[in-house]
């Protein structure tokens, strides 16, 4: 590789070092690089385009329901639009979105490492990432997938459209999942800079590496379920078709093995980045440092155990059911340490309402109710009458959207000036923050209510007496566009300042903090040595980083 | 380099590699006397045995810094968790009409049964006995 | 755990700064681990996407065990075991070559690597012959499936399985045999020493994985009935 240090010139080499990470800025060496900074930079970029994408499916299945019946389209294109909808957001925007672009850009410094254990595989995960996205596209544009974003049998097995090309999108999306998770364990364990115990990472890597162990354990089998999906389709073997003497639920077994497991590959992360913003912005010691840790893990763990609740109504036993149900509320636990915890630290701290906090604190609320909403569709009685309703819709949306994405804008509101040198315009931030909070509770709280009156989700048409509800649920998903427009143009025209932003605007003590912003080339021009605690705002700041500034 | 991974001489190999084909003999042997629900165990202890002496040996786990171990023991933790579950589930489930081979097995009591032993060579038959879930 | 740190002194490691070595890491010895830990990793996440298909012929045969049997008596059983000394074998030499690059002999170490090569060969060559003779007997997966010789329907998801896990390793053995010869070459160019065999080691790791899971394929598709 070009950056192999075989003959280190003592002069180049500390020019090279000097240069910021954006500073060579050719396409080039943009497509062709190894930088973990530029790779977490472009899986920004291509995610957050891919969330657009999904966004825009959003609001026209949202604009389809304002009105019973026919309102913008028929039948078989709103299938399509919400299959592509959750297919788009879970495979190709949230999954990867905060572990592959926040964590691959901010992992790495925070540990005190020049780049991720594996760079090379880096920029192969990330191509391949594009290459998932680009089959994922072609699927869509070739008949579309009518299936949901589960694929569940019999009815992908039998129906037309591009399924088997989408689901093989999502297996190559898969290896390219299986490839960050793989760098990220290796990272955290051989590169952490001298001093940095276990228990001296940031709560950030726990989490991360906690979604790495996830990732690495059930994407496999992601993998192999729609490689029998496929099999199913060409050959007809009969595995998960009834007819043939198969069974459909051991798909729903196969998928959800994975598919539950990633459930907490998109909540973790973002309860990672909660973790940082909550100390810096109350500049307090975080409290319950190693309780917080362990739940991360416990929750990796614990999520292996209960994807039978996803299949309460679909014909699993009864006995699996039960011992199912009652493994899920394990799962809030650790869930609760931790939100306590974020609270327990908030309290009597410097609270600071920067748009990340903002962020932060609508996770709070938001993850409280979503939280709150799982434990309900946990217990298998009450399940049975919510399962196929608009009450999970909702109870989902508040988990994914509500907790993951609202954290991913709070990371990425606190770490952007990191990552580009600029800072973004705090009161446009803090608006807008406020309008996604306003349209989001909108969108989806009256989701709540239809669902436990009985409207069932996924359906095309419903009963006039819900026409009222379904409205204000459409003209929230405007308010949410609008924020979220609102979100793209100052954060757009941050990046055609100057550089401006300070090395800490949020006087936080993690290592990033400590270097410029942007970065340089190598993150460090010494190998930091760590004596201090990650969060110990009880004392005077000691920066472990030497020869910056 | 961890040179004492490889410190011990090669001809430890050579006696794994002999206990691998002897092993190999027997589960073959094994397969030809019927020991009745016994023989998938047997088969796979065997095949254990055979596993676990090329990780330890071949793949120098024995050397290895713990953490390739665990590794290696976790992804085989989750895999009997991934066959646990539904095995539970498929074997407590109440099927309204049984699969097809339970009929072909038991013809008096099902009404579907005289029709698929009737035709064993069209595969397609089972079609008739769809469990409903 | 918590007092152990893997990064050493790093002004021990400017003292020396062999060509293998990335800049990102302190020593050859923290490179080697990290690998061989990367490469553990790659190897759990073939464990379970095997396993995915394990799991599914288990659950299926819990359901249809007649079909399993008569789907069984179709295989080779002879052929199987000749299979399985191959690849132990192969798995032998392989270590062997391991170690021989690990000891800077060169000349072991491409022979035990063209031995495996060899056997890996033969493998897929008995594999061919078995094959060859299922599809001559339509003994294939699904609606494929046209044995006029009767048995329990099951069979065609018998042979579902038995392609989806026999092709799936197959495929894994041309990879590893892609993976020998790239060795080879870089073995030729007197690449490796007693200082840096990460490759061979790595691809032997990988190796020594297709062999395990051929160990439980084996009992499990030819032998238990």
């Amino acid at each position: 590789m070009a950056d192999t240090l075989t003959t280190p010139k003592a002069q180049t080499h500390v020019e090279h070092h000097d240069v910021d990470y954006l500073h060579d800025g050719s396409l080039l060496s943009w497509l062709t690089t190894v930088d973990h900074k530029k790779l977490g930079v472009m899986y920004l970029w291509s995610i957050l385009f891919m969330f657009f994408l999904g966004g825009v499916f959003a609001l026209l299945v949202r604009l389809e329901l304002f009105a019973p019946g026919h309102t913008i389209m028929d039948a078989e294109q709103y299938n399509k639009a919400f299959t592509l909808h959750g297919a788009i957001m879970v495979f190709l925007f949230i999954i990867p979105s905060i572990p592959a672009a926040l964590g691959n850009f901010v992992l790495p410094i925070m540990l005190g490492a020049k780049d991720v254990a594996f760079p090379r595989l880096n920029l192969a995960s990330f191509w391949i990432y594009i290459t998932g996205a680009l089959i994922a596209v072609t699927a869509m544009v070739t008949g579309g997938v009518d299936t949901g974003w589960t694929f569940y049998t019999p009815y992908s097995t039998t129906t037309d459209g591009s399924v088997a090309l989408m689901t093989f999108a999502a297996f190559v999306l898969g290896f390219s999942s299986i490839l960050t998770g793989l760098n990220f364990i290796a990272t955290v364990h051989k590169l952490r800079a001298p001093g940095m115990g276990w228990f001296k990472m940031p709560l950030f890597i726990w989490g991360i590496y906690s979604t790495a162990i996830i990732q690495v354990l059930a994407t496999p089998v992601l993998a192999i379920t729609l490689l029998l999906l496929i099999m199913e389709r060409a050959f007809g073997v009969g595995v998960f078709d009834p007819k043939l003497g198969g069974d459909p639920v051991l798909f729903q077994h196969f998928f959800w093995f994975y598919s539950h497991p990633a459930v907490y590959i998109m909540i973790l992360p973002g309860m990672a980045i909660i973790s940082e913003i909550v100390p810096a912005m109350s500049q307090k010691t975080f409290f319950g440092y190693k309780a917080t840790a362990f739940s991360s893990v416990a929750i990796a763990i614990v999520s292996f155990v209960v994807w039978g609740h996803h299949m309460f109504t679909s014909g699993q036993s009864q006995l699996a059911g039960a011992i199912f149900s009652f493994l899920t509320f394990l799962v809030g636990i650790p869930s609760a340490i931790k939100v306590f915890n974020w609270i327990t630290t908030m309290y009597k701290g410097s609270i600071s309402l920067a748009a990340p906090m903002l962020y932060a604190l609508m996770f709070l609320i938001l993850f409280g109710i979503g939280g709150l909403t799982g434990i309900f569709l946990g217990a298998m009685s009450v399940d049975i009458h919510l399962h196929d309703t608009y009450f999970v819709v909702a109870h989902f949306h508040y988990v994914m959207m509500g907790s993951t994405v609202i954290a991913f804008l709070g990371g990425l509101h606190y770490w952007w000036p990191k990552m580009f040198g600029r800072m973004y315009n705090e009161s446009a931030a803090r608006v807008s923050a406020i309008l996604i909070f306003i349209g989001f509770n909108t969108t989806f709280l009256p989701q709540f209510l239809m669902g436990s009156r009985g409207m069932p989700r996924r359906y095309y048409n419903y009963l006039p007496e819900f026409t009222f509800l379904h409205q204000v649920s459409t003209v929230g998903s405007w308010i949410l566009g609008l924020g979220f427009l609102i979100m793209a143009g100052y954060l757009f025209a941050s990046l055609r300042k100057k550089m401006d932003a300070p090395a800490n605007p949020w006087h936080a003590r993690t290592l990033e903090w400590q270097i410029p912003s942007p970065p340089i080339t190598h993150n460090f021009h010494e190998v930091p040595v760590i004596t201090t605690e990650p969060y110990d705002y009880y004392r005077p700041f000691e920066p472990s980083v030497k020869g910056h500034h | 380099m961890s040179e004492h991974a490889h410190s011990s001489s090669s001809s430890i190999y050579l006696i794994i590699l002999g206990a691998l084909l002897c092993l190999t003999a027997v589960t073959v042997g094994a397969a030809y006397v019927d020991f009745g629900p016994f023989n998938l165990i047997i088969a796979v202890l065997i095949a254990t045995v055979k596993a676990t002496l090329v990780a330890m040996f071949f793949m120098h786990l024995r050397h290895d810094p713990p953490i390739n171990a665990i590794i290696f023991v976790s992804s085989l933790i989750f895999l009997g968790i991934f066959l646990l579950f539904p095995l539970i589930d498929i074997q407590s489930r109440d099927r309204v009409v049984p699969y097809g081979l339970r009929i072909q097995a038991q013809p008096a009591a099902q009404k579907q049964a005289p029709a698929n032993g009737a035709a064993p060579a069209a595969p397609p038959a089972a079609a008739e006995h769809a469990p409903a879930h | 755990m918590s007092a152990e740190t893997p990064i050493a002194d790093h002004a021990a490691a400017h003292s020396a700064e062999p060509a293998f070595r990335q800049h990102h890491f302190v020593n050859a010895e923290q490179q080697f681990s990290t690998s061989k830990l990367g490469m553990w990793l790659l190897l759990a996440t073939e464990i379970l996407m095997f396993g995915g298909l394990f799991v599914g012929y288990g659950l299926m045969q819990s359901l249809y065990p007649e079909a399993w049997v008569a789907g069984h008596h179709h295989l080779d059983r002879i052929m199987g075991a000749v299979n399985t000394v191959f690849l132990l074998v192969s798995s032998y030499t392989m270590v062997m070559a391991v170690h021989s690059a690990s000891t800077n002999n060169k000349s072991k170490t491409l022979w035990n690597l063209f031995l495996t090569l060899g056997f890996a060969g033969g493998f897929l060559v008995v594999k061919y012959f078995e094959y060859a003779h299922k599809f001559h007997d339509g003994l294939l997966p699904g609606r494929l499936f046209s044995y006029q010789g009767g048995g329990p329907p099951q069979q065609a998801m018998f042979f579902g399985f038995y392609f989806a896990m026999t092709g799936l390793h197959g495929f894994h053995v041309l990879v590893g045999m892609g993976l020998i010869i790239w060795i080879m070459i870089r073995a030729k160019s007197g690449e490796f020493s007693s200082a840096y065999y990460t490759p061979v080691d790595l691809v032997g790791l990988y190796w020594h994985l297709v062999d395990l899971i051929w160990i439980y394929l084996f009992p499990l598709l030819y032998l238990v009935s």
